[in-house]
């Protein structure tokens, strides 16, 4: 943690302002699957996360969730719970532990970890079915919109 | 129902909240040109553990995609079971013969062939595969060139001998010489692959009858292959639907034909033991 605050000085002292470092992926802290600071340092944009949310290119939760928020994109899945009241079922931090690596609250859930990238069996290259050099894996959504989902679903009351 | 408690729960709560379609299978019977009636639904073979009924694939399909099969004329598939049939008796390679040579009428030395497969061959020693009889045949018995595993000659060739089967009950042998390869494929079965760390079941055993975006979540089976897609308006083999799935959990797949799949083709058959052979069957 000194180190991060360190360097975040550092970044904040070179860049002027606003940034501050993103935490990778291998360096969150879960306790009890959730994790209290923002993986950016900053705030999301719930208008962004609802757009990642939607998106089948991006996080497409609606491929398995149902959010009544989300209605005029089209086929909600119902693979998973709704996510209508998840702002008041869980807390902020509850919610960006679960959405970046789910497995951590609910063992074994069926529900991708979008912010992970070792300890896959026979990781691909996107939607090719080709195979990847595990130095190469990206998360499925950036610190970025991992902030922004948690913004939107903090929303839903 | 048959689902885990947690996972039916959260489907209700789903379904309540959005006031959704209901995505439970339905209760649909099929008879196929008014006389061959294929058992859609049955009891589960004793090997399986968490689900008590299977059910073919035609059960989570619109009325009017199931309406496709109910007549042969009706139905895009049995364009190629008869390009297939021309094929049959085509002669072909150095030894100047056609699968009629040996085989004479398709629809009585096929008959129940379908129906067994994959089996381990005591001849070969190995489990194989219809795919992988037919490529033995035309290399060894005709001398003909083997055709591509999940190619479209290959897989009409497999359409036409399900063809002749249908509506008798998938009975494939999982013990003696074939339980190693049964064990391997139901490993493969339950293993999370890719990104998205999915493996069959997590869709097709806990989560069937719910719904992936558009998508209607079946059991899998494979009772109905080849199964004609109006999505690519052809036959589509098992290996090459495999391949597709592994693919979408954004994994490195399994080539078609590789012992792997077998493996799980094997495996994924005997869930289906009891159903009748359906195949070709059409899909979206």
């Amino acid at each position: 943690m000194k180190r991060a605050f360190t360097a975040a000085i550092a970044a904040t002292i070179l860049a002027g302002a606003a940034m501050a470092e993103t935490v990778a992926p291998g360096d969150v802290v879960y306790e009890d699957g959730a994790v209290a600071a923002s993986l950016t340092g900053a705030a999301g944009s719930a208008d962004e996360g609802a757009t990642v949310m939607s998106s089948k290119s991006i996080g497409n939760c609606i491929s398995c969730h149902q959010v009544t928020a989300l209605n005029d994109a089209p086929f909600h899945g119902d693979v998973g719970p709704t996510l209508d009241g998840a702002g008041d079922r869980w807390t902020e931090a509850e919610l960006r532990g679960i959405v970046a690596n789910a497995k951590k609250t609910f063992d074994e859930s069926m529900m991708p970890s979008f912010y992970k990238v070792e300890g896959f069996t026979r990781p691909g290259t996107a939607y090719t079915g080709k195979g990847i050099d595990a130095a190469d894996i990206t998360p499925l959504l950036s610190a970025e919109q991992i902030e922004d989902v948690v913004a939107f679903l903090v929303t839903l009351k | 129902m048959k689902f885990k408690a947690l996972t039916a729960l959260s489907g209700v709560l789903a379904i309540t909240a959005a006031g959704a379609v209901s995505a439970d299978p339905d209760d649909d019977t099929l008879v196929i040109n008014g006389e061959i009636e294929i058992v859609t639904k049955t009891a589960a073979p004793e090997h399986m553990e968490y689900i008590d009924e299977v059910m073919s694939g035609w059960h989570f399909r619109s009325d009017e995609t199931q309406a496709f099969e109910l007549d042969d004329f009706d139905n895009p598939g049995m364009l190629f079971v008869e390009q297939a049939m021309d094929v049959w008796d085509t002669v072909e390679g150095e030894k100047g013969k056609s699968c009629a040579d040996c085989h004479e009428a398709v629809e009585d030395s096929m008959k129940g062939v379908r129906a067994v497969y994959p089996k381990y061959v005591e001849s070969a020693g190995e489990v194989r595969t219809l795919e992988m009889q037919i490529n033995d045949c035309r290399t060894n018995a005709m001398g003909a060139e083997a055709w591509k595993y999940d190619g479209d000659d290959i897989t009409n060739m497999v359409a036409l001998i399900s063809s002749v089967s249908r509506g008798m009950p998938i009975n494939v042998a999982i013990d003696g010489p074939a339980e190693m390869m049964w064990e391997q494929g139901k490993e493969l079965y339950y293993t999370r692959t890719g990104q998205l760390e999915l493996s069959c079941a997590n869709c097709h055993e806990d989560s069937y009858g719910m719904m992936i975006r558009a998508d209607h979540l079946s059991q899998g089976q494979i009772n109905g292959f080849p199964a004609y897609r109006l999505k690519n308006a052809k036959l589509n083999s098992v290996h090459a639907r495999f391949k597709g799935c592994v693919r979408d959990t954004r994994a490195e797949t399994f080539a078609p034909g590789s012992p792997e799949f077998v493996a799980l083709e094997l495996y994924v058959a005997s869930r289906g033991n009891g159903l009748s052979v359906e195949g070709p069957s059409v899909r979206n």
